[in-house]
């Protein structure tokens, strides 16, 4: 049942990979947002107590962004595993563009937690009976630098940058 | 133990009635798969098995300690809720019963059987939305209205309520995995999208009950109760969830030569 390359020249390996680029960026991307969502769920909420289940000062609004999020990042979880699993398969998987999709998850999904959930719609705070200013500068500025990095990494991993020899490194 | 709840003396002498349904829907099930194994091939052991483990969710969370229990403990309340409307519907589709009834019945009995499934409004209830809609819109409707104090005082309402929450139950997880055969199905993404907003719904249900007790809820009960509803209902969906997606994994397996 297995697919098997026509030959296992670095030119099929480069095509199957362009086929399913946007298949690599997807499975990173979700993969990035559900690896944020747990690492702020167990280390956050379970082992720190830093995060509160529900805060007093939370809005409607936010009650209704977290449920969404939450319900999402299980299913990016799970899903990008599959989609991972499924690139493998295919020998399609495109480890720089993955990684680039992680990251712009990563990043994406922490600076929207940072910004928008902690900061407007009050859900809760990173910490509580702390300055929070320095956790809050650490929280989205790591969030804009994974975006950054994503970002440059999924440039370089598009179709114009297929280089045969570079890309040949990752191939086995 | 603080006084027993108005209900529990009447619910009582329901007991044996339930203990012997759910005892004849097994026994029934069995029968079937034994029956139908010999006309065709065996029918599988494992199916049998989260045939009976699902009856047993559904019956220990409405007869037993802990249905007594869910009467005057918000907390065991919810244990139950899990059960009887995510633990067993999911074991019960597993099990395939559509399936084992198809090849038990003759054969126009099972041609009726088929035509009611594909019938409308089996359509209708087994579509996602409308499945989900009944699932989660049910759970609102029970946690922020009077309905879950209502309940307590009202045998009827009672056994209404809780009928509802494992149909509900049933029909969502059906609509979600086919393990049996489903008439009109529809996409992957389709249901993956719903499903996301279903699970949504029942996330921000519970912290608005951990936020807002349900009527006649102490809030340290509620406080638990939401945030078991939050953390197991999570728990049993990622279940659901992987299997879903494992469905299309399998579906979308490459075939033949350069499959792109």
């Amino acid at each position: 049942m297995e697919f098997k390359p026509r030959n296992r020249s670095d030119h099929s390996i480069a095509e199957i990979r362009y086929a399913y680029s946007a298949r690599n960026l997807w499975s990173g991307f979700l993969f990035g947002i559900g690896l944020v969502a747990f690492i702020d769920e167990a280390i956050f909420h379970q082992l720190l107590h830093w995060h509160h289940f529900y805060d007093k000062s939370t809005t409607n609004i936010g009650l209704v962004s977290d449920g969404l999020f939450h319900a999402l990042s299980w299913f990016a979880t799970v899903g990008s595993l599959f989609l991972f699993a499924d690139l493998r398969r295919r020998k399609g998987l495109w480890p720089k563009r993955w990684a680039g999709g992680v990251l712009l998850g990563a990043g994406s999904f922490q600076l929207y937690d940072g910004i928008i959930q902690h900061k407007l719609m009050r859900l809760h705070q990173i910490r509580y009976d702390v300055d929070i200013r320095p956790y809050d500068l650490v929280w989205n500025i790591a969030a804009t630098v994974m975006i950054l990095i994503g970002i440059v990494l999924v440039i370089q991993t598009r179709r114009s940058s297929l280089n045969v020899k570079a890309d040949n490194r990752h191939a086995q | 133990m603080h006084s027993k709840g108005h209900l529990h003396d009447s619910g009582a002498s329901f007991e044996p009635f339930l203990l012997v349904s759910f005892a004849l829907v097994i026994l029934i099930y069995i029968g079937a798969a034994a029956y139908s194994g010999r006309k065709y091939n065996k029918w599988p052991v494992s199916r049998t098995l989260f045939w009976i483990l699902g009856v047993m969710s559904a019956a220990s969370a409405l007869i037993g300690p802990l249905a007594d229990r869910a009467h005057m403990d918000f907390t065991a309340h919810m244990v139950g809720h899990l059960l009887l409307g995510m633990i067993a519907p999911i074991l019960l589709v597993l099990a395939a019963p559509i399936t084992l009834a198809l090849r038990t019945l003759d054969v126009q009995s099972a041609r009726r059987l088929s035509r009611l499934l594909k019938s409308r409004p089996l359509r209708t209830l087994t579509n996602p939305i409308f499945a989900s809609i009944l699932n989660i819109g049910g759970l609102w409707i029970l946690y922020t209205t009077g309905l879950y104090g209502a309940m307590h005082h009202n045998i009827i309402l009672h056994a209404l309520v809780h009928f509802h929450v494992f149909a509900a139950g049933y029909l969502f997880s059906a609509s979600m995995i086919y393990i049996d055969p489903a008439p009109h199905p529809l996409s992957f993404k389709f249901r993956i999208i719903v499903f996301a907003f279903s699970l949504a719904g029942h996330d921000i249900l519970s912290k608005y009950i951990y936020a807002h007790p349900p009527s006649g809820v102490m809030k340290a009960q509620a406080e638990s109760g939401g945030m078991l509803m939050f953390y197991a209902g999570d728990a049993v969906d990622v279940v659901l969830i992987c299997l879903l997606c494992y469905q299309w994994f399998k579906a979308a397996r490459p075939r033949g030569s350069l499959a792109i």
